[in-house]
């Protein structure tokens, strides 16, 4: 059996598909493995932004805390999604709560790291922000289609 | 103008036939599904996807697309909400209650054509209704398809319809099932967000692959094109259209759209037919 390591789990994952090798290198350098059991937080909203995830395996929830209500799912992510885009923007503060619903295995990205490298290779940074941009587009479109409740009830009669 | 010949039969089309509700079973807290049988006897053919006129005597009459099975014409099945006058009579009808029934009409699923192709199946909230026929005869006929998958989004966990038959379809091994709510509740532990967004995680072979479409307008137009992003052409996209229909046979032009009538030339369409009008706000 092949263990496959870090620059391929990087190289054929989706978000990263057709990035140059050295960008992938220097995403490597900064990548690590993690695991997170059911029911354990990966992140919580307020906490430092300080990674972002490549979902290997699993399904993780978005949440955003009520009093009134407990933890609100708002959406799950799970195999070959990114997780996490707070990293990115000043006050690099996370906006919701995330959690693994069950057994989740993912690529940890350590935002120190990579927002060092953004800085001293501007290409590289556009390039990952052109693709950060992409999700953050689906997850604003989704966002808006659950505001729609294009579910509900129009008559036509 | 187009008339109707005096010879020309109406019963089917023009005059409804009388079906005897057997049994009414609760979806969801408005949606019921009614099994029907004819007054008369004998069976009821139709092709995935077309619709039946259902009228409610003293009441109206409404489009309502068939939800049972093709291979037990002696069942009709009709799955309706009730959001108007009609349907909600529709509803409260009891067993042993009497509708009547015109059709079936318009055009059906492209289950002949999508043989050899891998097909994917995209559901939003009540259309699963109209689809339901097409995947109890790709799960009949399973040998003919490449992979089947099904993707189902409704509002909350207490919208779905046919949870038994969902949690059914999930157990086997021959079709990828995936479901998703918009919001959800209670225990749920399934995905949450719009269907679109499982959509790019479909294990399907692009270039063999069929899609078939039902849910609101707006959930069509976004399916559509994250199917295109996947790399599915406009060709083999098929759309299941609603209109305002009264007639179901193309002469009182009430769900003209373009140049097509819903009732007679739809309401399934090839996306590329009717994309020029698809956001037409006029029509």
């Amino acid at each position: 059996m092949s263990v496959q390591s870090m620059e391929d789990i990087i190289r054929e994952h989706s978000f990263f598909k057709g990035l140059q090798e050295r960008y992938v290198k220097l995403l490597a350098g900064c990548a690590s493995n993690v695991r997170f059991n059911a029911g354990e937080y990966i992140f919580k909203e307020g906490g430092r932004a300080d990674k972002f995830y490549l979902i290997k395996s699993g399904k993780v929830s978005i949440e955003i805390y009520s009093p009134e209500r407990g933890s609100i799912i708002i959406q799950t992510l799970g195999e070959g999604d990114v997780l996490g885009w707070s990293w990115l923007y000043p006050p690099y503060r996370w906006h919701f709560d995330a959690r693994a619903l069950e057994l989740t295995r993912a690529i940890a990205l350590d935002a120190e790291c990579l927002r060092r490298k953004c800085e001293e290779d501007k290409e590289f940074g556009y390039e990952l922000l052109k693709r950060f941009s992409q999700i953050i587009i689906q997850r604003l479109q989704s966002a808006r289609l659950q505001l729609l409740d294009v579910y509900g009830h129009a008559s036509r009669e | 103008m187009a008339m109707l010949q005096e010879s020309e039969p109406l019963e089917g089309t023009l005059l409804p036939e009388p079906f005897i509700v057997s049994k009414v079973r609760r979806e969801t807290r408005d949606t019921f599904t009614l099994e029907m049988e004819p007054l008369n006897g004998g069976e009821k053919h139709f092709t995935p996807g077309q619709f039946n006129m259902i009228y409610v005597y003293g009441v109206g009459e409404v489009p309502i697309s068939i939800s049972g099975d093709p291979a037990e014409p002696s069942i009709l099945k009709h799955t309706v909400r009730a959001v108007g006058t009609v349907t909600r009579a529709i509803t409260s009808v009891k067993r042993g209650g009497m509708l009547g029934v015109r059709g079936p009409f318009g055009s059906g699923w492209p289950l002949k054509e999508a043989e050899g192709y891998d097909v994917v199946v995209v559901a939003g909230g009540l259309g699963l209704a109209p689809l339901r026929p097409a995947i109890l005869h790709l799960l009949r006929n399973r040998e003919r398809y490449g992979r089947v998958a099904i993707l189902y989004g409704a509002r909350t966990p207490m919208d779905m319809l046919y949870k038994r038959e969902l949690e059914r379809w999930r157990a086997r091994f021959d079709i990828d099932l995936d479901v998703t709510v918009d919001h959800a509740t209670g225990g749920w532990k399934g995905n949450v967000g719009v269907v679109t967004t499982l959509i790019p995680g479909l294990k399907v072979d692009v270039p063999n692959t069929v899609a078939l479409v039902c849910g609101p307008e707006i959930m069509m137009r976004f399916t559509v094109r994250e199917l295109n992003k996947l790399g599915i052409p406009d060709e083999r996209i098929y759309i299941s259209m609603e209109r305002n229909m009264k007639c179901a046979v193309g002469f009182c032009g009430h769900c003209q759209f373009g140049p097509q009538f819903i009732c007679r030339d739809g309401p399934v369409f090839r996306y590329d037919v009717i994309r020029p009008f698809f956001q037409v706000r006029e029509v």
